[in-house]
């Protein structure tokens, strides 16, 4: 079973990794967890400030970043409307109320997958079994997603064709170990809602 | 989530989505009247639709749809076809306040979701 999820009986869903497979997981969730960061919060450093620390709001303006951007869109909107004041007011606003929460469920989505993966003790030769809890497997769905966000936005992923042009990279292209990732998260991901459909 | 919805506007025009053609209804004022008459805002119902994007798989987006709305497989399955064939799907719609948390939901999810008043 190794790159694909299997259900396991009683929920949940398990899987065979490598060690090099369990490293590259790893490295791309804290790049992940380091891109999501702690949220753009205006009062953080007056710690002393306790109201200000409750009242916290978060930014009401889009990340620049495009993969933050996908992974914090705006609310209102989309893509065949186009934004008049009142539509930014709007987004602006919840935002303002949900862009930290968001970053904080997404953190924590990053962070079981990468506690899971150190606890892990894989051999040389066979890799190790990673078992999922039905939890575990919800929030690692949400962790495998974000990261083929993030790496489908870099690599600018447009449409199920590119997924073949892309694969068809020479191995001297520089997007090409980034390619590979992709399509092995996709095959995990996939896998596991299989599990967790079945 | 403890999300405090906060409006600083109760009217926000978005463009229609669907070739509804908004005829400008003439209110007659006889000259008369002295108080301006004030119609009361209809009800519209607001939307939460999910638009097309080329990362999220096809099986995710369907298990997103089941299991925080609760569709039925076959509903689920419908609504993904449409959010990949016609680039968008409504997939629910209510007061603005429970759009902004299926919205809210929906981003948790990694879905690309948006309201809007469906009119």
């Amino acid at each position: 079973m190794a790159g694909h999820f299997e259900p396991q009986p009683g929920g949940g869903a398990a899987v065979t990794l490598d060690e090099v497979e369990i490293s590259i997981l790893r490295s791309l969730a804290v790049q992940l967890l380091e891109l999501v960061g702690p949220g753009d919060e205006p009062g953080a450093g007056e710690s002393d400030d306790l109201l200000a620390s409750i009242f916290n709001d978060g930014p009401s303006e889009p990340p620049a970043d495009p993969v933050l951007a996908r992974l914090f869109p705006d609310a209102y909107g989309g893509p065949d409307v186009v934004p008049d004041d009142d539509v930014r007011a709007a987004s602006g606003e919840f935002r303002r109320y949900t862009e930290n929460d968001l970053r904080a469920r997404k953190r924590g989505d990053a962070l079981v997958l990468i506690r899971s993966l150190d606890a892990l003790s894989a051999d040389p030769e066979t890799g190790a079994v990673l078992r999922l809890a039905p939890d575990e497997c919800r929030q690692w769905l949400g962790a495998l997603n974000d990261l083929r966000l993030a790496i489908g936005t870099r690599l600018d992923v447009t449409d199920e064709e590119d997924g073949g042009q892309l694969l068809r990279l020479p191995d001297t292209d520089p997007r090409k170990p980034m390619v590979l990732a992709y399509l092995w998260l996709g095959g995990l991901q996939e896998t596991l809602v299989e599990s967790l459909m079945a | 989530m403890g999300h405090v919805s906060a409006h600083p506007s109760p009217t926000i025009t978005l463009r229609p989505h669907h070739c509804t053609l908004s005829v400008p209804v003439e209110i007659e004022r006889p000259e008369s009247s002295e108080a301006p008459y004030e119609v009361p805002e209809p009800d519209v119902p607001w939307v939460t639709i999910v638009h097309n994007d080329p990362v999220n798989l096809m099986s995710y987006v369907s298990y997103v749809f089941q299991s925080y709305f609760g569709y039925s497989k076959d509903k689920a399955h419908q609504l993904m076809l449409d959010v990949h064939h016609k680039g968008r799907a409504i997939v629910s719609s209510g007061s603005r306040e429970e759009m902004e948390r299926d919205v809210q939901a929906m981003h948790g999810y990694g879905l690309w979701a948006t309201l809007q008043q469906d009119r």
